[in-house]
């Protein structure tokens, strides 16, 4: 398929398209006259041709019209090759593609868009989630942009952090998930793969023990002290976490990756590296504003009834 | 199948060369008066009312009958069409088909004589031609050589295209205010701030009026129309067509009206060709049934007139089959001829289709729902105790009243709809004409049953308020599949 990329083709498409545009016109003129068999009565004969034992095919003329809407399909068509991309790889006097076609409409939606935004980009993101009119909005925005990761519900799945439980890795302030949506997250667990397996199921132990789930005491013991070499750096001494580098908490009942032995024994041996991508180049700050009230007001604003 | 024929009749004996395409000779229609007449002037006044009158209709504050393509809903009075409705539009083209196919059968072309909007609209500027420019020969003096372009030509002319731009104008107007709100329409055209699609399709409709109905008239019917080339073969023997009577007016012959034209070895037919003059395709019906004849009985008519004027029996051209025509037998036989199977069968199966459209247009449900799994996540597990899965449900309301709907599932031990916030999803509010997608959580008891993939099925009930008072209940089941993971 390579061979397609020849500026060659280019010219065989282009003097294909041209040459049959040119061939129809000369064969519409060679034809212009032609001979005719009149009966007696002057009547146009039959072609000779009989269906169904009394069916005959007739020779009468074309209307001259049809004729020129024949000719004129073959004006257009030079004008449209002229104008529009068509002749091989010529771009066509108007420049036109369908990626500035694209571009353009979407520039020109987003414009018609802005009244619409207007009042919500002077409210602060609280303000907005207020008005149900705007959480209608967020949540048809939610869904179509973020719904795929984090769910329908914003339930989130493994991996993918829950976002209607109360529990924020880096806060639940409305500026921390504005700053989450514009330029996404990191949040790099690293591998302790120095540590032996006794040392990682010792880990283990002690890290489940912290959100009061049943371990082996004595390894949760020893798990202790390396939980105070190895992770107090992230998690901190009480293992709560800390917002600012988005290390979780490790004390509550929410397990990103699984509460599992084998989970958490995971996590410990590779590492976790939750990517969470940056969305300014994406989406309108307006876009932003409303997808974060709705956030917001997963967790700060009760609904009643259903979506609404 | 195909054959050469090995014993044609007619030897050509001229070989000439000639132009292929054939410059259109206008045909200067001569009017003409009776039965017939009369009746397509009723027919091109009733599909004109309709035509032009639907779209001012109102219904429930908003227009009657309205195709909104932008908001892709059709009103139909107290229907509102959705684009998941289009089986009615296929339903609707089947039924008109075979109308077609079942009038065609029993009596020709009648949909072209007295219905095709080439006809009504050819009709109508015919008839401000005749008042502008007179009858038949008037017509052919004006145009012709011995008449200059002086100042009363034009005047005429002027005023023939200024009248028919007017009705051209007025076609396109309303056929676009069919697919916008006329009233809107109105007002843009009067202050000229037309969109561009509008503007458009306003003159590209007006234009195809004024063009075809001006200028191309039966050349649409001869050239363009697939019917007229496919109705042949629904005409049999014993169709009703108009039909010219050889065996009693041939011999043709002029003759005096004292004349015994019999003695003489003439038929009644005095070849007067005024059946030629006033047919608007130009055809000789006398040829026989041909497929330029849009079956308008203008020849029968006509020919009618001149029989009275002869003192002859009417009915030289009539309406009746072919089989009647050559057998001498009476109208009347024809007519007990029309029951045969085929008219049977397209009867039936109308009436078969008709019924089921109205019955299924009746209990047609304005409440859908479409349940969609996320593909996000498989399953969750929440507290350790429950197992969740997310759904979207799509809620189409097509009635034109806001619907209180509730929802409940079933398949599986212990099922519960929660909302986006974990609790209890009772009931939406879903407006009028719209459509709303709710996330929501379908939880089940973990444990109760094996990992595996189950299917639940949503039951959704939709209560249409109406001035406080609850209307009808409508419930619509959809199926989806849960998951238990291992």
């Amino acid at each position: 398929m390579s061979d397609f990329i020849d500026a060659y083709w280019s010219v065989f498409i282009a003097a294909i398209t041209l040459i049959g545009i040119v061939w129809c016109v000369w064969l519409l003129a060679s034809q212009r006259k032609v001979t005719v068999e009149h009966n007696a009565d002057g009547s146009v004969a039959d072609t000779g041709h009989v269906w169904d034992g009394d069916l005959r095919e007739l020779n009468n003329p074309l209307p001259r019209w049809w004729a020129w809407m024949f000719l004129l399909s073959c004006i257009f068509g030079l004008i449209y090759l002229a104008l529009y991309p068509g002749l091989g790889s010529y771009p066509g006097l108007l420049g036109y593609t369908s990626d500035n076609a694209y571009t353009t409409s979407v520039v020109k939606a987003n414009e018609e868009l802005k009244p619409i935004y207007a009042k919500y980009m002077e409210l602060d993101v609280q303000q907005v989630a207020a008005d149900p009119k705007a959480r209608e909005m967020g949540q048809r925005l939610y869904l179509n942009y973020c719904a795929q990761c984090h769910g329908s519900d914003a339930g989130g799945s493994k991996g993918f952090p829950n976002l209607t439980d109360n529990d924020w890795l880096y806060g639940g302030s409305p500026e921390m998930i504005k700053t989450a949506i514009l330029q996404g997250r990191n949040g790099v667990m690293p591998a302790y793969a120095h540590l032996t397996k006794d040392e990682i199921a010792d880990l283990t132990n002690y890290v489940r023990s912290l959100s009061g789930l049943s371990v082996d005491q004595a390894k949760a013991q020893r798990g202790s002290a390396l939980f105070a070499t190895n992770c107090v750096a992230c998690h901190a001494v009480d293992g709560k976490g800390n917002t600012a580098i988005g290390a979780p908490n490790l004390t509550d009942k929410v397990w990103l990756y699984g509460s599992t032995e084998a989970a958490v024994t995971e996590t410990l041996e590779k590492g976790r590296n939750g990517q969470m991508p940056a969305h300014d180049a994406i989406l309108t700050p307006e876009k932003v504003q409303l997808i974060s009230a709705y956030v917001w007001s997963l967790t700060n604003i009760r609904v009643d009834q259903g979506s609404k | 199948m195909l054959e050469d024929a090995p014993n044609r009749t007619v030897i050509p004996i001229l070989s000439v060369e000639e132009s292929l395409y054939e410059v259109r000779r206008k045909i200067y229609l001569r009017s003409v008066s009776g039965v017939f007449a009369r009746w397509r002037i009723v027919f091109v006044f009733l599909t004109q009312i309709v035509f032009y009158g639907l779209p001012w209709l109102s219904w429930n504050d908003r227009q009657a009958v309205l195709f909104d393509l932008v908001q892709r809903k059709f009103y139909i009075f107290g229907l509102v069409l959705w684009p998941q409705d289009v089986i009615y539009l296929t339903l609707l083209l089947i039924l008109s088909a075979l109308g077609l196919f079942l009038f065609t059968a029993v009596a020709g072309r009648l949909f072209c004589g007295y219905a095709c909007p080439q006809t009504v609209y050819t009709e109508v500027f015919m008839w401000i031609e005749r008042k502008v420019e007179g009858d038949r020969f008037a017509r052919i003096r004006l145009d012709g050589q011995e008449w200059p372009w002086n100042f009363s030509k034009w005047r005429v002319k002027i005023t023939k295209h200024g009248l028919w731009l007017i009705v051209a104008f007025w076609t396109g107007f309303t056929f676009v205010g069919y697919f916008t709100p006329i009233h809107t329409l109105a007002g843009e055209v009067l202050t000229a701030s037309l969109g561009p699609w509008q503007a458009f399709w306003l003159f590209f409709y007006s234009f195809a009026t004024w063009g075809n109905a001006g200028f191309m008239r039966e050349q649409v019917c001869k050239y363009m129309c697939p019917y007229a080339r496919f109705q042949s073969v629904m005409v049999d023997k014993d169709t009703f067509v108009v039909t010219y009577d050889t065996l009693r007016g041939d011999p043709r012959g002029s003759r005096s009206k004292s004349e015994n034209h019999t003695a003489q070895g003439l038929g009644d037919c005095v070849d007067c060709s005024i059946c030629v003059q006033v047919c608007p395709t130009g055809i000789d019906i006398r040829d026989g049934l041909q497929y330029m004849c849009i079956g308008c009985g203008a020849c029968i008519d006509a020919c009618d007139q001149v029989m009275d004027k002869m003192h002859y029996p009417k009915g030289l051209i009539r309406y009746t089959t072919e089989r009647a025509m050559l057998e001498r037998a009476p109208t009347e036989k024809a007519i007990r001829q029309v029951f045969r199977p085929r008219i049977i069968f397209y009867s039936l199966v109308i009436l078969i289709l008709t019924t089921a459209f109205i019955i299924s247009i009746a209990t047609r449900n304005p409440l859908r729902a479409d349940v969609m799994r996320d593909r996000g996540a498989l399953a969750r597990e929440v507290d350790g105790s429950r197992i969740e899965n997310v759904y979207r449900i799509q809620v189409m309301n097509s009635s034109e009243n806001t619907m209180r709907v509730q929802f409940k599932v079933t398949g599986l031990p212990d099922l519960q709809i929660l909302t986006s916030q974990g609790k209890p999803l009772t009931a939406v509010l879903v407006e009028p004409s719209s459509n709303q997608l709710i996330p929501i959580r379908v939880s089940s008891v973990l444990g109760e049953v094996a990992p595996g993939n189950y299917p639940i099925y949503f039951g959704v009930e939709g209560v249409e308020i109406q001035s406080g008072a609850t209307n009808v209940v409508r419930v619509r089941d959809e199926k989806s599949t849960f998951i238990v993971p291992r």
